[in-house]
């Protein structure tokens, strides 16, 4: 048999002119665009906010900073107090919440388990403005429970609500102890049972496996989920608000701000801003150093049963009772949302109910244009992330070239940076014409949000595409081009349709947050632009209670909408995108 | 097709070296295999005849065309990679057309061309198939077809066994060579396991730390090794040390332990080995040259008496060890029905003289 294949010549390759793209200096000109993009938005911007903070009558002074440290108005080094014992209460409270239930449910097998695996995530689905709300309307002097308590015991006053400290410390443990739960999850479906197995084997007991094994293995998720919720809880801002603790950062940044002493704004953003920096690469480094990656295969996960009978009802109890709580904010906002506005006084539940806020919600273009906004503002940031985060993700896994690590850093920065920070950031910088803005004044117009929520959820779709690119071989790149295909074909067909899931789900997850946005909007809106949190938030201010919750079931469905695509069509691959 | 020239090919990664000076040049329609441990240097050879790295000095040339610095997508190279590479969101037909499109041809000659290509690794009717819903011999050979549907100058193959089990090894073994002959294509073949590698090729280059080794026939390599590391990285040998006692013309007497002497050729010796008296060289001796004597022969030159060690029945060969006063001598016979001696039964053993290949 002759060779089959060499019946008709193959056309040659086209020719192509040997380019300057061969060069290997080529590659800076490629990623020069994303550090241009980073200096301007991010560098620049945190720049002209220290600069604002160290100039007082255009003179170099550190009067600012004086002030901020001074003894005799306090008000500034309390606020920093109170922010770190907050952060650090909210560390221990989240840890023991997120790690306990990520081993009962990974190691226990008991009725109502695999509901509750699901609804434990529930608090993601909340926006942080939202989630605040909800509490209140629940736990709040006025709330739901404690005046039901009231009523049903015939008591003087409300047995309990939620306000101050302990207000914000519990908004906080619901909203961000699924970081530890997630990670934890994940390290102990990591476990290799077998490594367990090997110490019982050498003659450990139960206590020294958990001493010696299983706790040290744990502890990388747990020191770096600490220093996530750490930094969060730093930024946080919707819950002190609400709960009226002025005297944290956050919020003093923001009533600096409001009382027109910028240049103060501008000092507490700095120091703001370089604990989040230093904890960044505090976080970082600890991800470097930590090597305790899992090297077994085939990991099965083996569950003690809860067998004794009343075991199995006390556990089946127990589980209801975390279902309640995880569930009742949203429930409770579903609730609110069909009551009548203004109608909900003194009452334990709201008197009168209808549907109209939902409707109005698409007529009434008062009520509509919110909405509009939003995903106008949201789209357009969007699209900006998607082009610089695929771009750079595509950089820094691929290409060969020196300042990775700066590259890497300068992204995560606007992620450690909190939102209220940013904002400020954003109000220094762009409050005179400059070469980034196009010479333009960019406070008070419409591309002011965009352009916040563009810096604030840089690295989401940058995270995911790295992601995936990490796991993609890179010789299914190299196979492209030895038949024949140019690098942009080669992109075009291979890499982008098998990066398209990780794309996707940082897009979808940049979309929902841009929209659920509320710390910087409220910071620079203008009146023609109002976002939805916003309109939320100013809606609550005048007791519209059905509206606001109305909105925000909305931005609820948007996010559970978004999960469920992404884990239909990505699946777990990709891990949580933080 | 075409021939490949490497001339003084050099390849340093920043300060750590990958590959020393490599010159070769491989005939057109050639077998040619680059043989060695992991990290020899012998996958940084071929990426750099695929373009994928330049070479810190020499140059590479496909017969007459220089194409040191021209990048992969102009070689027109069919590569297949160690872990195949195949497009996971195309089907078999797409991932085959793949190369066929990016050279514009129409639509119906692709067609055509890559139900050829199907036929020719047995996949005809696979064109649908989602690459997941393959076995991986099935994957092995879509990654050939998509190499070869090109009409590639060069064939690579970049150890593309090393992910199938033991038998559908050796079944892709002969398929790969049954294709490179009846194609009559220059093919370039990295592997680390000798035995595929003496199977298949028309020469081998062995490579060690980065540096050639030999280069020759699969007969030449195992016969005639160039140096202690060929000698025990190809099949199986004892290397014994010894002192050259006297020369007595093409005779070479070298005393290996105390009470032993042995006689060797002068012709079998490699070129570095130095056969004077006085001398110390290392002897190979394969084990299937080793044969048994028997009871009644005369004690005789290169003659041995030991005791077995260790006995290995295989079904095909019966192996020994042997223990012979301070030395070890490992040694195979074709199993034929006789009695398999234990572990500490005396045994005389013979090595014939030409059996005696001085390295060095």
């Amino acid at each position: 048999m002759k060779p089959e294949l060499q019946q008709t010549p193959l056309p040659t390759l086209p020719k192509r002119r040997v380019s300057f793209a061969s060069s290997p200096y080529f590659v800076y000109v490629l990623v020069a665009p994303l550090f241009l993009v980073l200096l301007a938005y991010v560098v620049y911007p945190l720049f002209q906010t220290f600069v604002a903070s160290v100039q007082v009558d255009g003179r170099l002074s550190f009067e600012n900073y004086r002030e901020f440290f001074s003894l005799e108005h306090s008000s500034n080094l309390e606020a920093l107090w109170t922010s770190i014992y907050i952060s650090v209460l909210s560390v221990i409270t989240c840890g023991i919440v997120g790690v306990s239930l990520a081993f009962l449910l990974e190691r226990y097998e008991f009725p109502g388990r695999k509901i509750l695996s699901v609804l434990a995530l529930v608090p993601m689905a909340l926006p942080p403005l939202i989630g605040v709300l909800s509490f209140t309307f629940l736990y709040g002097e006025s709330g739901i429970i404690p005046r039901a308590l009231k009523e049903l015991f015939q008591l003087e006053q409300v047995p309990f609500s939620l306000k101050g400290v302990w207000g914000v410390l519990v908004v906080h443990t619901f909203t961000m102890y699924t970081y530890f739960f997630m990670t934890a999850s994940a390290a102990i479906k990591g476990l290799d049972p077998s490594l367990e197995e090997a110490a019982a084997n050498l003659g450990a007991n139960r206590l020294t496996i958990w001493r010696r094994v299983i706790l040290p293995m744990l502890t990388p998720s747990i020191v770096a989920s600490s220093l996530l919720v750490f930094m969060i809880a730093m930024a946080s801002y919707t819950a002190p608000l609400v709960f009226g603790i002025d005297r944290t950062m956050t919020m003093q940044v923001y009533l600096s701000r409001t009382n027109g002493s910028l240049d103060m704004a501008a000092t507490q953003s700095t120091i703001l801003s370089v604990v989040s920096i230093l904890f960044l690469l505090l976080m970082r480094w600890y991800q470097g150093a930590r090597n305790y990656q899992n090297m077994s295969k085939g990991i099965s996960v083996h569950r003690t049963e809860v067998k004794s009978k009343t075991g199995k009802y006390v556990a089946m109890v127990l589980s209801f009772i975390a279902m309640v709580i995880l569930l009742l904010p949203i429930l409770v906002l579903v609730l609110i949302s069909f009551s009548v506005d203004g109608t909900w006084t003194v009452q334990i539940l709201p008197p009168e109910y209808t549907v109209s806020h939902y409707l109005e919600l698409f007529t009434d273009s008062q009520t509509w244009r919110p909405v509009v906004n939003s995903f106008k503002l949201s789209a357009i940031a969007t699209a900006g992330i998607v082009v610089f985060g695929v771009a750079a993700a595509y950089a820094m896994v691929r290409l060969p070239f020196r300042g990775k690590t700066l590259l890497d850093v300068l992204i995560m920065v606007p992620w450690a940076l909190p939102g209220t920070v940013v904002a400020i950031n954003l109000i220094t910088a762009f409050s005179e014409p400059t070469i980034f803005s196009f010479q333009q004044v960019l406070i008070g117009t419409f591309w002011m949000i965009p352009l916040a929520y563009f810096v604030r959820h840089l690295p989401l779709v940058f995270r995911s595409t790295s992601a995936t690119l990490l796991q993609m071989d890179r010789s299914v790149e190299e196979a492209a081009r030895n038949l024949g295909a140019s690098w942009w074909y080669s992109f075009r067909r291979v890499v982008l349709p098998m990066a398209l899931s990780g794309v996707l789900a940082g897009t979808l997850l940049a979309l929902v947050q841009c929209i659920g946005e509320f710390v910087a909007s409220i910071l620079i809106f203008t009146t023609k632009t109002i976002p939805l949190s916003v309109a939320v938030y100013q809606r609550m201010y005048s007791f519209e209670f059905g509206t606001a919750c109305a909105y925000g079931v909305l931005q609820i469905l948007l996010i559970i909408l978004v999960l469920f695509v992404t884990k239909r069509f990505i699946g777990d691959k990709n891990g949580p995108v933080i | 097709m075409s021939s490949v020239t490497l001339d003084h090919v050099s390849k340093r990664f920043g300060n750590v070296k990958g590959v020393e000076d490599v010159h070769i040049t491989i005939q057109s329609g050639e077998f040619f295999t680059f043989l060695g441990p992991s990290g020899c240097g012998k996958t940084t050879t071929l990426r750099m005849i695929a373009g994928f790295y330049f070479p810190s000095a020499g140059r590479i040339q496909f017969g007459q065309q220089d194409v040191t610095h021209l990048p992969p997508h102009k070689r027109n190279t069919g590569m297949v990679f160690q872990n195949y590479a195949l497009f996971p969101h195309m089907t078999v037909f797409e991932n085959i057309a793949f190369g066929l499109q990016v050279r514009k041809l129409p639509k119906q000659d692709i067609k055509e061309k890559v139900e050829r290509a199907q036929r020719l690794v047995h996949l005809e009717g696979y064109g649908e198939r989602r690459i997941d819903q393959l076995s991986g011999g099935q994957q092995q050979r879509v990654a050939l077809a998509r190499a070869l549907v090109i009409e590639p100058q060069i064939l690579l193959l970049d150890e593309p066994l090393s992910n199938l089990d033991a038998k559908l090894r050796e079944e892709t073994r002969y398929e790969i060579k049954r294709l490179q002959s009846e194609l009559g294509i220059t093919t370039i073949y990295v592997t680390h396991d000798q035995a595929e590698a003496m199977s298949m090729s028309d020469r081998i280059m062995v490579m060690q730390g980065g540096e050639v080794q030999q280069i020759g026939t699969p007969y030449e390599v195992y016969h005639r090794p160039v140096n202690r590391f060929v000698a025990s990285f190809i099949g199986e040998t004892n290397l014994w040390e010894g002192k050259i006692v006297a020369t007595d013309g093409n005779l070479i007497r070298v005393q290996v332990a105390p009470e032993i002497e042995l006689v060797g050729d002068r012709a079998n010796a490699s070129a570095i080995a130095k056969l004077q008296p006085g001398e110390t060289v290392t002897l190979s001796i394969r084990p299937e040259a080793v044969e048994e004597a028997g009871e009644a022969d005369a004690p005789a030159c290169n003659q041995l008496a030991g005791v077995v060690e260790v006995a290995e029945f295989t079904g095909a060969s019966v192996n020994y060890v042997t223990k012979i006063e301070s030395l070890q001598l490992r040694s195979m016979f074709v199993n034929r029905g006789s009695r398999v001696k234990q572990a500490g039964e005396p045994i005389r053993l013979r090595i014939p003289t030409e059996s005696i290949y001085f390295i060095g």
